[in-house]
């Protein structure tokens, strides 16, 4: 039997947010239907900048990996469905534009057969890795990192726990809430299998306290599973950002994450418990993968709740399936209302780190009111999960003070958006520090180009007064060699040497 | 469908600087309305002209340094200022004076050092200042306490509008018969000459109305102070490291030589200490903005009262005290601030 327990720590900083998600969670989650388009975009999304495995015009099945399997590259992305390549050019997607592969669905939706894994072959790290990623597995918890090189980095470094993040913090969001209500033993079934494959010994789910039926089906699920001994519950405290990972594992233990490190230096893993269901799947039947349930919510859509969607759906198809707009819609949020992007079309396709769509009224969002200049409360500082003091974080921008920014932590901000929130200044904060990360960046990048570019210069200069100092020297030579008759004649049996050889190449030199 | 796209996050902001001005002025209320009470109708005579003056110079400066007016006007933090100076400043004040401090809170304490946000000095105390160094005569003159303005020699509201336009008194009234030494005044005149401590609390304005004035506006301050926190628009650490350093100052004071130095109570319920703890030093652009920069920062200003008040030229000190804090905090911001996770 399992007992949720308290988490040992304490988060600096959050805010209470209103959760808003009792509207998404009322209803269990539905299947969306089959769209007449799937669309994949090449960027960053799919792990950098991958070369499609696909021509125009060809027809794909449904799980068939449309980029190529590259050295380093970290996941694959499949087909959700069968049909035709029509297009490979930019499209709208979250953030700007990128190029995307675009599939005519043909409604069939026929697969490629499949088979289950060779577990076997998991144990090996490189193999773990490479499987995994052509599973097209990667977190679903927003960030996207590749599951299997994560699983595979810390099985060599050894893990005193796994932590499973179901800690939605965001608000609106209720997928891993409905999650767990309706398939905590896919969860508990994927947590197992990520202990197997690193070796740790204990896994932790971690909950909001909010979600008490969550809770409860987790609870039984944990019970009904293969191995209850090592699997345990902590609920933390619904305080935003609870659920990011730095915060997760200070709150259940009490223990801070290096800034420069990863949770695996301090024996921690932690997943999405999205993607341990993922995993199961993909252990269950080797189907890649190309679905995750999204949150479809906000005051601007008729039915909000909680879609299971392919990968690839233009979130129009989502918001149709939800009833339709309500006509006071106003801003369509792509992920959290904290954190995620706001999109200025519908046409924008769900990519594995889609948690949520959120199509939001005015009313609901608030207008952020004129910006003006910053009265150091400190609020921010009083707000911020990462310990850092943003007030003068935002006097170093405005400075391009990059030392300064460093000094302060800068690059340790997660870009939650508690100071924004709290600003009575109403300063874009977030979006300054996501702006300064970039320059200071991009500076970086700069410095050490033209650190490379200085030293070949440099040794370019050295080559070239080297050589001269050699022909100074050759030349140096054959005239003394011109005044010493004895030398002058050893001189000119050289030349005639080499002038036989360039002749005669075929004759050895002796 | 388009959608309007803007920065995460998405979600709207509560607090404005304008409504957190306009709570602390609301906290101020009930302290006006004794003052008002206890001195007559002088502050309000004093609020107008301050406040009509930072308002202009306010208006003024922005134009120069071509800025918006109106939300430089509307942010309440002028106003505040300029209120809190008439605070500082006595009942029976010329306009002037009022003027003047006000003009230089505004002009040279906040604008010539890059406005809102950028002031290093508390412009509200920078303004009383100078016009204490430059008009003490003026300055050192308290109304005599009447509540109710019931008391015969007490002002009524036409006269004391008068004098303050004027600075003239109508005909048999001398300045002397309205004006009260305050308690701090008392205790600073009577050590002075020598008077032991029971000496001088037996003599007015203590056991009167004088002292009962300071100690009813004081409550109210602290009253309002208390709401502040309460309701977040200002954090504890500056109020209560200013006033228990007042207070374990002179308590020591006080157990080594009780017959000159002013009890606890004394010192937090005369003077500006409680306004300077709660509504004055928590400025937020001229203070510290570190939670540690911020218990250094009030526990200076309340070692510098006490400093002030025991061995210096001013019987009150809070303005001084909060002015010379107010260098530190470059210092003070830079070595106290915070961590960051995971570091």
């Amino acid at each position: 039997m399992s007992v949720a327990l308290e988490g040992h720590g304490r988060l600096a900083g959050g805010l209470l947010l209103p959760g808003r998600k009792a509207q998404s969670a009322a209803l269990p989650i539905a299947e969306a239907p089959l769209p007449v388009e799937l669309i994949y975009p090449l960027g960053a999304d799919a792990g950098g900048d991958p070369e499609p495995a696909v021509r125009m015009g060809e027809t794909v099945l449904g799980d068939q990996p449309l980029v190529r399997a590259r050295e380093g590259q970290p996941v694959l992305v499949h087909a959700a469905s069968s049909g035709r390549v029509v297009a490979i050019e930019p499209r709208p997607v979250a953030g700007g534009e990128a190029p995307c592969i675009v599939i005519a669905v043909d409604g069939r939706d026929e697969r490629l057969p499949c088979a289950p894994p060779d577990v076997a072959l998991l144990r090996d790290s490189p193999a773990l890795n490479a499987m995994l990623a052509a599973a097209g597995l990667a977190g679903l918890g927003g960030a996207g990192f590749a599951t299997g090189a994560k699983l595979a980095a810390a099985r060599q470094q050894g893990l005193r726990a796994l932590l499973i993040n179901a800690a939605e913090c965001e608000p609106y969001l209720s997928c891993d809430d409905r999650l767990l209500r309706e398939r905590a033993p896919e969860v508990v079934a994927g947590t197992l299998a990520m202990l197997a494959l690193t070796g740790c010994p204990a896994a932790v789910f971690v909950l909001e306290e909010d979600t008490p039926e969550a809770l409860a089906a987790l609870e039984t699920a944990i019970r009904q599973s293969s191995d209850p001994g090592v699997l345990s519950i902590v609920t933390v405290p619904t305080i935003y950002p609870s659920g990011g990972e730095r915060q997760l594992i200070t709150l259940v233990t009490g223990e801070q994450v290096p800034a420069e490190g990863y949770p695996p230096d301090i024996g921690y893993l932690c997943h999405n418990a999205g993607t341990a269901a993922a995993l199961f799947a993909y252990l269950d039947t080797g189907r890649p993968l190309t679905r995750r349930i999204v949150t479809v919510t906000g005051g601007g859509v008729a039915q909000p709740r909680n879609l299971d969607v392919r990968l690839g759906t233009p979130i129009a198809e989502l918001i149709r399936t939800c009833g339709g707009y309500r006509p006071e819609v106003a801003r369509l949020i792509v992920g959290g209302a904290m954190t995620g992007r706001a999109v200025a079309c519908d046409e924008v396709p769900v990519t594995r780190s889609t948690h949520g769509v959120i199509a939001a009224t005015a009313a609901e969002l608030g207008q952020r009111g004129e910006a003006v200049a910053c009265i150091r409360c400190g609020e921010c500082a009083e707000h911020c999960p990462a310990g850092l003091s943003p007030q003068l974080l935002h006097r170093a921008t405005q400075r391009q003070d990059d030392v300064a920014l460093d000094g302060l932590g800068l690059f340790a901000c997660i870009e939650c958006g508690c100071c924004d929130l709290v600003c009575p200044s109403h300063i874009p904060l977030t979006e300054q520090f996501r702006v300064a990360k970039r320059r200071v960046w991009l500076r970086a990048v700069d410095r050490e180009r033209a650190r490379l570019a200085e030293a070949r210069h440099l040794a370019r200069e050295r080559r070239l007064t080297r050589r001269l100092a050699e022909r100074e020297a050759a030349l140096e030579r054959r005239r003394r060699a011109a005044r010493d008759p004895a030398a002058s004649s050893a001189a000119i049996a050289d030349i005639l040497r080499r002038a036989r050889r360039e002749t005669d190449p075929g004759r050895d030199e002796s | 469908m388009r959608f309007e796209t803007t920065p995460a996050p998405h979600l709207s902001v509560q607090a404005s600087v304008s409504r957190l001005m306009r709570r602390v002025l609301w906290a101020l209320l009930p302290a006006a309305a004794a003052h008002l009470w206890f001195f007559g109708p002088g502050l309000a005579f004093n609020i107008t002209v301050a406040v009509v003056t930072a308002l202009a110079a306010e208006a003024l400066m922005l134009r120069l340094r071509g800025r918006p007016i109106r939300p430089g006007l509307a942010d309440g933090s002028a106003v505040l200022a300029a209120v809190l100076l008439a605070f500082a400043l006595p009942p029976l004040t010329p306009w002037w004076i009022t003027a003047t401090g006000s003009a230089f809170a505004m002009v040279v304490a906040k604008h010539l050092y890059g406005g809102l946000g950028y002031n290093v000095f508390n412009p509200a105390m920078a303004g009383y200042a100078v016009v204490l160094v430059s008009f003490p005569g003026q300055l050192a003159l308290w109304s005599l306490a009447a509540p109710g303005g019931l008391a015969p020699p007490a002002l009524d509201p036409a006269q004391t509008l008068a004098f303050t336009l004027t600075g003239r008194l109508p005909e048999q009234v001398t300045l002397d018969a309205i004006t009260q030494a305050t308690p701090l005044d008392a205790l600073r005149s009577g050590l002075a000459q020598l008077q032991t401590l029971s000496e001088i609390r037996a003599a007015a304005p203590f056991g009167g109305p004088g002292e009962q004035a300071w100690l009813w506006i004081n409550g109210l301050i602290a009253l309002g102070g208390l709401w502040l926190l309460w309701t977040r628009a200002i954090r504890w650490h500056i109020p209560v490291a200013m006033l228990a350093t007042l207070a374990l100052l002179s308590a020591i004071a006080a157990a080594i030589d009780g017959d000159r130095f002013a009890s606890p109570v004394l010192q937090l319920f005369s003077g500006a200490a409680l306004i300077g703890a709660f509504f004055i030093a928590t400025d937020p652009v001229s203070a510290a903005t570190t939670r540690v920069g911020r218990l250094l920062y009030g526990s200076g200003i309340g070692a510098l009262v006490f400093a002030i008040r025991s061995w210096g030229g001013y019987p009150d000190g809070v303005a001084f005290a909060v002015l010379l804090m107010n260098l530190t905090v470059p210092l003070l911001d830079r070595h106290t601030r915070s961590r960051p996770f995971g570091t």
